[in-house]
């Protein structure tokens, strides 16, 4: 196997004494990978911690074979890792065209300009003058979507993508990130709702405490309630509803 | 597909009750001035037209120049969080120094007169020294602050020292004595307004606050760089994030802050003279305006500047003359009643 695009060796990083990632390893290449797992299982501080957001306490990660844990979040985006936050963050202050236009230097000739996110998001043209935070959830989603496919990075990286969002905008994130890889961008995605997990990328990466816990695969997953009550717990049993399996809806406390 | 929030009628009610009592202080201010004023010292508006209209420009001119020391305060704390207490100094050095450039241009260290002062050697004082001050602000950020980025007290206490050493420095250098920035011979006369004689260099100092305005806001709306301090403003990890380099948007911010400061300072040493002690008193100006404004916020600062103006300029010529005196309090009443009302301040977020 050649080098993989993203390595992440024993990363540990937390808030003050308090340790959050307890050596997170795993390795990807350009495919779609999922990171489920409960809430306070510590998705948000991989991906905070990956972007240079919160400090790396020790471990290594390599995108492209090149060390970026510990640096700043500048540098993280610039070497080629997207981020799509959890909750959005997008500019009150900023409209819609804004958000893409500050972005817009050095796009021209690239895969993702502004025109192009519009034409993917045609949404989001009928909105550009309007502010990011008077959006739907839908569109604000899109946009963060859009903001980030601007650094033409390698690796898109969303933390809950699926937040707060109606089904049949799930959807077209999950159009996205199929038509991402297709395209050669890796997408490594966190989530907790094992739908939009699962449609999103076939491999699936647990996280308990800190650590992954164990590796499958979006069919396994789907096909075996235990196994979600196990890694997921209620949060998933109750939304299990809405998958074609109709797992059961025991609660596991 | 749109979900915004329902808001429910008793919020409303709720939300409702402070703007009322805002709305009706506002009412009663209003009906004096205009009827009831017997006894103060401009007199009910509807009698004498002439002091009112005097009084708002008085309270325009002096907004305008708030605005700018003020919009430059509020810069630096909305994107860096860093609350510079040397705001107040650099606009002094800028007073000072701008002082000593037209000097040695009309080639006068007394008795200059407006005729003396070309439209130039008052305009090139200001951007020299408004450029220098700006400079300083960029080393005392590049030096002393960026190091404690995301440390407010620390930050606040490091510019505060800089400011009591700027304090002693300009007193050695310049003397303790006021001095006085002269307008160009070109707008130091009167006009006719009224009935009532105005001084044009009041209107000349609005006009170039507007300028100042305008282009600050130009600036932060239609370039690339505005629109990444604006966006900075609203979440600066996010910006980070998306390969944005901040620090050097930092040192773009502080030198135009600064700059903003010096600018302002100009203004103030031709309107109402540069002196020891003016350092504070300005930056208490500028802490007022973005308190009632919403610190962080280009659009509080206008807000702030024209209340703060107004009080300023309304209250020792509207309150019966044997409380002139007073006046001074009506500023804090402002403050007070606006926090009360938005604790955050008019266009204030929660930090």
């Amino acid at each position: 196997m050649s080098e993989p695009l993203l390595e992440v060796r024993g990363l540990c990083s937390g808030y003050g004494d308090s340790r959050v990632l307890d050596g997170i390893s795993f390795s990807m290449g350009v495919e779609a990978v999922g990171i489920i797992g409960r809430n306070g299982m510590g998705k948000t501080t991989l991906c905070d911690t990956l972007m240079g957001l919160v400090p790396t306490t020790s471990g290594e990660v390599l995108l492209h074979g090149e060390h970026i844990e510990g640096r700043a979040p500048e540098k993280v985006a610039r070497r080629g890792i997207s981020y799509v936050p959890q909750g959005r963050r997008l500019f009150a202050s900023l409209t819609v065209d804004e958000h893409l236009a500050m972005l817009a230097k050095g796009t021209r000739g690239k895969r993702w300009t502004p025109e192009a996110v519009y034409e993917l998001f045609p949404r989001l043209a009928q909105r550009r003058s309007s502010g990011g935070t008077d959006l739907s959830g839908g569109e604000q989603q899109m946009l963060a979507v859009g903001r980030a496919l601007l650094l033409n990075g390698s690796l898109v990286l969303m933390d809950e993508p699926s937040e707060g969002l109606a089904p049949t905008i799930v959807d077209v994130l999950v159009d996205v990130v199929h038509r991402l890889v297709a395209e050669g961008t890796a997408v490594l995605v966190v989530e907790q709702k094992l739908r939009a997990a699962t449609a999103m990328a076939e491999r699936q990466l647990v996280m308990v405490s800190g650590r992954i816990q164990a590796e499958t695969t979006a069919s396994e997953l789907q096909a075996d309630p235990e196994l979600q009550r196990r890694y997921l717990g209620v949060g998933t049993a109750v939304e299990a509803g809405d998958h074609p399996n109709g797992a059961s809806r025991e609660r596991t406390e | 597909m749109v979900d915004t929030p329902v808001r429910t009628s008793t919020r409303d009610v709720a939300r409702r009750l402070p703007a009322l009592t805002v709305w009706l202080v506002l009412a009663f201010v209003a009906v004096w001035v205009l009827f009831l004023a017997e006894g103060t010292s401009a007199g009910p508006a509807v009698d004498d037209p002439g002091r009112f209209v005097v009084t708002l420009l008085d309270a325009l001119t002096f907004a305008g120049l708030l605005f700018v020391v003020a919009s430059g305060f509020t810069l630096i704390f909305g994107l860096m969080r860093t609350v510079n207490m040397a705001h107040g100094s650099l606009f002094l050095l800028a007073g000072f120094t701008a002082i000593a450039i037209q000097q040695s241009m009309v080639g006068k260290t007394t008795n200059i007169a407006p005729e003396d002062v070309s439209i130039w050697s008052w305009i090139g004082p200001l951007l020299l020294a408004a450029a220098l001050v700006a400079v300083l602000g960029v080393v005392m950020h590049q030096v002393f602050l960026r190091w404690n980025q995301g440390q407010e007290l620390r930050q606040a206490l490091i510019t505060i020292a800089i400011s009591v050493i700027l304090a002693d420095q300009m007193l050695r250098q310049f003397g303790g004595l006021a001095k006085t920035m002269v307008w160009p011979g070109a707008v130091s006369h009167f006009v006719e307004l009224f009935g009532e004689r105005y001084a044009t260099s009041r209107l000349f100092m609005l006009a170039v606050a507007l300028v100042v305005g305008v282009a600050l806001w130009l600036w932060l709306t239609r370039t690339r760089m505005g629109m990444v301090i604006r966006a900075g403003v609203d979440d600066e990890g996010m910006v980070r994030a998306l390969g944005i380099n901040a620090t050097l948007v930092f040192a773009v911010t502080f030198f135009v802050g600064a700059f903003l400061a010096g600018v302002g300072g100009v203004m103030g040493a031709s309107f109402a003279g540069a002196a020891t002690g003016s350092d504070g008193t300005w930056l208490l100006n500028s802490l007022v305006v973005v308190i009632i404004g919403g610190l962080g916020s280009i659009k509080g600062a206008v807000a702030g500047s024209l209340l703060y103006g107004t009080v300023v300029a309304f209250s020792p010529a509207y309150l019966p003359s044997q409380y002139t005196f007073y006046s001074v309090i009506f500023s804090f009443a402002l403050l007070a009643l606006v926090l009360a009302v938005r604790p955050y301040g008019l266009f204030g977020r929660p930090a």
